[in-house]
């Protein structure tokens, strides 16, 4: 291919000559004449001057080939496979879902008129909550699939208080975590119901307390173009195509961490915290947070570590679910940092809190 | 990155699930289930790039000039992380979870719903690792004495170097698989490199030993021979738990 040399006058010549992208650039940096106002915009119409984003994608992967024999050789060490192993299991097998829920997200945004929600859920948000919360019981995915569906539904104009109630509980309460959580418990039925009971008490408390004490200047506007003007066809793609980089690049974020924990982390610490009831409690809500377990596998882990309590592990089940790396990562994409930074800790405290006096009640 | 990279990165995404999932590649990292799934969400990502581009050119042709999306905030700098995926399945694919984890992780032995009957005869007996330790473990191996026993996994050696027939167990993805030891004595090969799969014609022993990862208790397998044989299929054992 010739546009590999190195140079500077290649990338510079395309840049010029392909009008689509001129056109996109033209919108984005509002005219483009101005090395830029802000820095990190200045930095990325420096960019745009020089190379453009597909010839620096194919760069990079020709690069990637070029090399791929020291590439090889620098990840043979047995940690780096076990990395990558776990690193590509979890993209494998998270994108379906975040594919699946990107295109839910996408029909909601697009062939769902706002009114619908208007009808559908009750007036004040108080009430809403709960409606939100329980409707969570019917979308069978984990979390992956919630957080663009929470997403939609927000710009879609449903209060965020119930919004989150439903990013909240969706993942946890769905009939297949809930089969997945029987099956793994088969002494302990009274799992299912303290798992489901919790993680909705947890979503319900985090939607009104999110409605009493929360500000939507916190949650990012919605940051998508709205798809007035153009036909329903590419206004549907258009949001699948965005949500999917976007969702699914901060899935890379999270899928990188949950990879570091699985290899590097040593294993016998587990037994060191197993023995005392609250350490137990806080350690495995930890470990819930740090692991980003799919919520349809997490209970089969958590019927594995025999060492610590019930509740302590009813407090696996319902933190991770709801407040993990590769969550807080999307959630951070979706909704705004400012959010994910207050949001995120609230959860995990609440979630806490609430399935330890679950389990000491139900278990 | 703007849509064109964008678009190309999710043909690229596409095709790797799609090259994954109609090989066997995708077995190193998810469970079988996951298939149509992953095939699924390869050609939605496919459709997505195509219809991408199906409607930038209509929308070039019709109004003049470039697409009627007004993008007001800059296209994602995330999205360029999504190439990693794509790199590491294609250039390096990564094997399947081995001894490392295996060293690193207690075993996840957990008593059966119930122990059903075996084939009875004189030929030998072909069981799964987690099978036999189960068995070895929760029954006191009733069903398993004076038996020829065949039982295939891989090495792996402990610190000490004590060897230890290993399967991994799947419940989604790699992410949570977990290992089932059975600890190996008699006739052991004197050279065992970890990673090699092996088929164990053995017998049962009452010997037992704990997981010095987990305290988790570890059944012996008295080895009369051991044989080199290929990766299975499916490198994972998916039979429990699911």
């Amino acid at each position: 291919m010739p546009s590999r040399t190195t140079g500077g006058t290649g990338p510079v010549a395309i840049t010029k000559t392909a009008p689509q992208d001129g056109a996109e650039r033209g919108d984005a940096d509002g005219g483009g004449a101005e090395p830029g106002d802000t820095a990190p915009d200045g930095r990325e119409q420096e960019e745009a001057r020089h190379l453009n984003s597909p010839l620096l994608l194919t760069l990079l992967l020709l690069t990637a080939v070029m090399f791929q024999d020291p590439i090889r050789g620098a990840l043979a060490a047995p940690v780096m496979q076990s990395w990558m192993t776990v690193f590509v299991a979890v993209m494998v097998q998270a994108l379906p879902f975040l594919v699946l829920g990107v295109l839910l997200s996408a029909a909601i945004a697009v062939f769902v008129p706002p009114s619908f929600f208007a009808r559908a859920l009750p007036k004040h948000p108080a009430l809403a909550v709960p409606v939100a919360g329980a409707a969570g019981a019917v979308l069978p995915g984990c979390e992956c699939a919630s957080v663009p569906v929470a997403g939609a539904l927000v710009r879609r104009g449903v209060t965020p208080a119930a919004a989150l109630a439903f990013l909240l509980s969706a993942p946890a309460i769905n009939p297949i975590v809930l089969t997945a959580t029987a099956v793994a418990f088969p002494g302990n039925p009274g799992m299912v119901l303290a798992r489901f009971v919790a993680s909705l008490l947890v979503a319900c408390s985090m939607g009104w307390l999110w409605h009493r004490l929360g500000r939507t200047d916190w949650l990012r506007p919605p940051a998508r173009a709205s798809y007035e003007g153009q036909s329903k066809g590419a206004a549907f793609w258009g949001s699948v195509r965005h949500d999917v980089t976007h969702a699914g690049g901060f899935l890379v974020v999270g899928a990188m961490a949950a990879a570091t924990l699985k290899a590097v982390v040593p294993a016998d610490w587990l037994g060191v915290a197993a023995g005392h009831p609250v350490l137990s409690v806080l350690f495995l809500a930890a470990l819930a947070v740090l692991l980003s377990i799919c919520s349809e596998a997490d209970a089969f882990v958590a019927a594995s570590l025999t060492q610590f309590s019930l509740t302590a592990r009813l407090t696996f089940l319902v933190v991770g679910p709801m407040i993990d790396l590769k969550l807080f990562a999307m959630q951070a994409g979706t909704f705004g940092r400012a959010f994910a930074l207050r949001f995120a800790p609230a959860t995990f405290a609440l979630a806490v809190v609430v399935s330890a006096l679950t389990g000491t009640v139900l278990l | 990155m703007n849509r064109l990279a964008q678009t190309a990165l999710l043909f690229l995404l596409g095709a790797t699930l799609l090259h994954a999932g109609t090989t066997d590649l995708y077995l190193r990292y998810v469970k079988e289930g996951l298939r149509p799934l992953v095939l699924l969400a390869g050609v939605v990502l496919i459709v997505t790039a195509a219809a991408t581009l199906w409607y930038d050119r209509r929308g070039a042709s019709t109004h003049d000039g470039g697409t009627p999306v007004h993008d007001h905030h800059r296209e994602p700098r995330v999205s360029w992380l999504l190439t990693l995926p794509v790199l590491a399945l294609i250039l390096v694919a990564p094997p399947a979870l081995g001894s490392y984890s295996a060293t690193h992780t207690g075993t996840a032995l957990t008593k059966p719903f119930g122990f059903p009957a075996l084939p009875t005869g004189d030929a030998p007996l072909h069981l799964a690792v987690v099978d036999y330790a189960g068995r070895a473990i929760y029954d006191d191996g009733r069903a398993l004495r004076d038996r020829e026993l065949k039982i295939t996994g891989f090495v792996t050696l402990d610190r000490e170097g004590a060897p230890y027939l290993v399967r991994m167990g799947l419940n989604c993805c790699a992410a949570d698989a977990q290992p089932v030891k059975i600890a190996l004595t008699g006739n052991v090969p004197p050279v065992l490199r970890p990673d090699t799969w092996l088929e164990i014609t053995g017998t049962y022993t009452p010997r037992r030993t704990k997981d010095p990862v987990n305290d988790g208790p570890i059944p012996y397998l008295e080895v009369t021979t051991a044989r080199p044989v290929p990766t299975p299929h499916d490198p994972y054992d998916e039979t429990w738990n699911t």
